[in-house]
């Protein structure tokens, strides 16, 4: 067991238990720092990849930026436990078992055939991944891809956020005018 | 992967040991020589009983934070109480892991020459700016699980601050990767020649004051240090924590200072460059004197945080926020702006870029403050009827 593997097995062990605290904690903050966890531990596991670039947006974004928003809502809306039935019933409850059901199935089909498809610790696969470890993707490489192969995307999603953010002002200005 | 028991453990291990420490004495050092310069500037003289100086006094102050109770209130969220001053702590110290602090050191009997930073990553800015992202919480987590209105209003305006300048901080570093088309901290401070008129400072003169200010806005420090202003919110986010979790919070700050000076000093002041006399000596003396240079250049980048601390007077919260919004970010971005374009018409002549970096940020500032004055012109208009508005409703009444 080399140490790659050892690495793997800590951030991905780590990465299911904060996924599995979000949904069992009853209280929303613990939640939402359970999944800061998982979050980072997937950046781990980004960097034993080789995609360090990835792994450092990964945590400026998602840890970084979006879950600090979200503890912003869940404090300034100040929930606090939620109660062991209030949150679940009648209707409610069934719609989720049947989307649950869905979710577990899904999971189940993909895992099945990456690991009929995929020759796990064949020689192959083991060239494969020390080539990818030895020859890191490079932010270099990330940057003339994004300007060549995927302009059209890229620029597309630039245009998004733009729409977003004007969005906002938007909203924000007839609440001011609405006040005056 | 042959697994070499000096290179790959002995030495690794020595260098995060040194510089972990180097950063702890550090704390005690910022924590001595913060109030000896107080005392100085406002004309007293400050601790100068436990030892000579008063150079034991952070020892003396860490052993009382370790010998007081170690109170935690009946009201606040146990766990996250506890935890939100190591949330702090750990960002501030693993920070440090990527950054420079020397070129490199050859001793006797190990064949390659030690680089002196613990991990030259190729991301090593993007690294900075993920884990400096990371301390918010600390913050965040420690006012809300103190259960305190005073802690909470703290917090909120110390994780507004940090998130409003940290746009700054990662923008106005922008210039500085694409001239040096790296992302990595000892290429970027490889690429900055000897002498001072090649240091990136004044290539980016704006961006580099943009990213100072940023970068004392990030640490909480005077004049932004909204987040513990003693006479609005009592101490802010630490208002409930006592005995060594305070301390801990105030360690994971002048860590943060300590941090920012040395990333600082790699980016914009020539790292451990100073008149080739990074490069007198041999192998090994000259490793020696380029770690001597860069904390020397550190020391002086702290000095300055405390100058600046008990110089200027605290921001309001507004002025605060527009000062970030309304001139640093613009300033930051016309600098991205500015250097692309000259880089490429003037085929990367590092004299036009400067100068055209400096005119720009003033263009923008007379703009943006010709734009406030219209703004704020018209608004006062408006406000005098608004004021009067009420007196007329009394006067219907009386």
């Amino acid at each position: 067991m080399n140490p790659e593997m050892i690495l793997f097995f800590i951030f991905g062990a780590v990465s299911l238990i904060g996924a599995i605290a979000v949904i069992s904690f009853r209280h929303p903050i613990y939640s939402a720092l359970s999944l800061i966890v998982t979050f980072f531990a997937q950046a781990g596991l980004f960097v034993l990849l080789g995609a360090h670039f990835v792994a450092a947006v990964q945590v400026i974004v998602y840890a970084g930026a979006i879950m600090v928003l979200f503890l912003f809502v869940i404090m300034l809306l100040n929930l606090g436990t939620l109660s062991a039935q209030g949150a679940l019933t009648g209707k409610l409850k069934g719609v989720a078992v049947v989307l649950g059901i869905l979710f577990a199935a899904q999971g189940i089909f993909i895992a099945v055939n990456v690991f009929k498809n995929t020759e796990l610790g064949t020689v192959e696969a083991m060239e494969k991944a020390t080539a990818l470890k030895d020859n890191p993707i490079e932010t270099y490489d990330i940057g003339s891809l994004l300007f060549t192969d995927y302009l059209l995307p890229f620029e597309v999603t630039s245009l998004i956020l733009l729409a977003a953010l004007i969005g906002v002002i938007v909203l924000v200005k007839r609440e001011n005018q609405a006040e005056s | 992967m042959e697994i070499n028991l000096v290179e790959h453990i002995i030495i690794p291990v020595v260098k995060i040991l040194f510089i972990a420490h180097l950063l702890i004495i550090g704390v005690m050092a910022m924590i001595w020589s913060e109030r000896r310069v107080s005392g100085w500037i406002q004309d007293r003289l400050g601790p100068n009983r436990v030892g000579p100086q008063g150079l034991l006094q952070p020892i003396a102050d860490g052993i009382k934070f370790l010998f007081k109770e170690d109170l935690i209130p009946n009201h606040v969220d146990k766990p996250l109480y506890v935890l939100a001053p190591a949330m702090l702590l750990i960002p501030a110290m693993i920070a440090i892991a990527v950054v420079p602090f020397g070129s490199s050191i050859t001793i006797a009997g190990v064949d390659d020459p030690i680089l002196l930073q613990i991990a030259d990553i190729n991301i090593g800015i993007l690294y900075i700016l993920a884990i400096t992202s990371l301390g918010v919480y600390g913050v965040v987590i420690g006012a809300w699980a103190s259960n305190n209105k005073y802690s909470l209003l703290g917090g909120l305006r110390s994780s507004a601050q940090m998130i409003s300048y940290e746009l700054t901080l990662g923008l106005a570093i922008i210039g500085v990767l694409m001239l040096s088309e790296s992302l990595s901290l000892r290429t970027i401070a490889e690429q900055q020649g000897s002498n001072l008129w090649e240091w990136n400072f004044l290539i980016h003169f704006p961006a580099f004051l943009a990213f100072t200010t940023a970068m004392f806005a990030e640490t909480n420090r005077l004049p932004f240090d909204l987040a513990e202003a003693e006479q609005e919110l009592v101490a802010g986010y630490h208002t409930e924590y006592s005995s060594m979790k305070f301390a801990i919070f105030f360690m994971a700050e002048y860590m943060n200072m300590i941090v920012g000076s040395a990333v600082v000093v790699t980016l914009f002041l020539g790292g451990w460059h100073f008149f080739g006399l990074e490069n007198v000596g041999g192998p090994f003396w000259s490793g020696i004197i380029s770690f001597a240079i860069f904390f020397i250049k550190t020391g002086i980048f702290l000095f300055i945080f405390i100058w600046v601390r008990w110089t200027l007077p605290r921001f309001r919260y507004d002025q605060l926020m527009n000062f970030g919004w309304k001139f640093l970010l613009p300033v930051a971005l016309t600098s991205i702006v500015v250097t692309g374009t000259l880089w490429i018409v003037t085929n990367g002549n590092r004299l036009w870029i400067g100068i055209g970096n400096v005119v720009a940020a003033f263009i923008v500032v007379a703009i943006v403050a010709g734009m406030l004055a219209l703004d704020n012109n018209s608004k006062s208009s408006t406000q005098t009827i608004h004021d009067a508005a009420p007196l007329r409703g009394l006067d219907a009444v009386e």
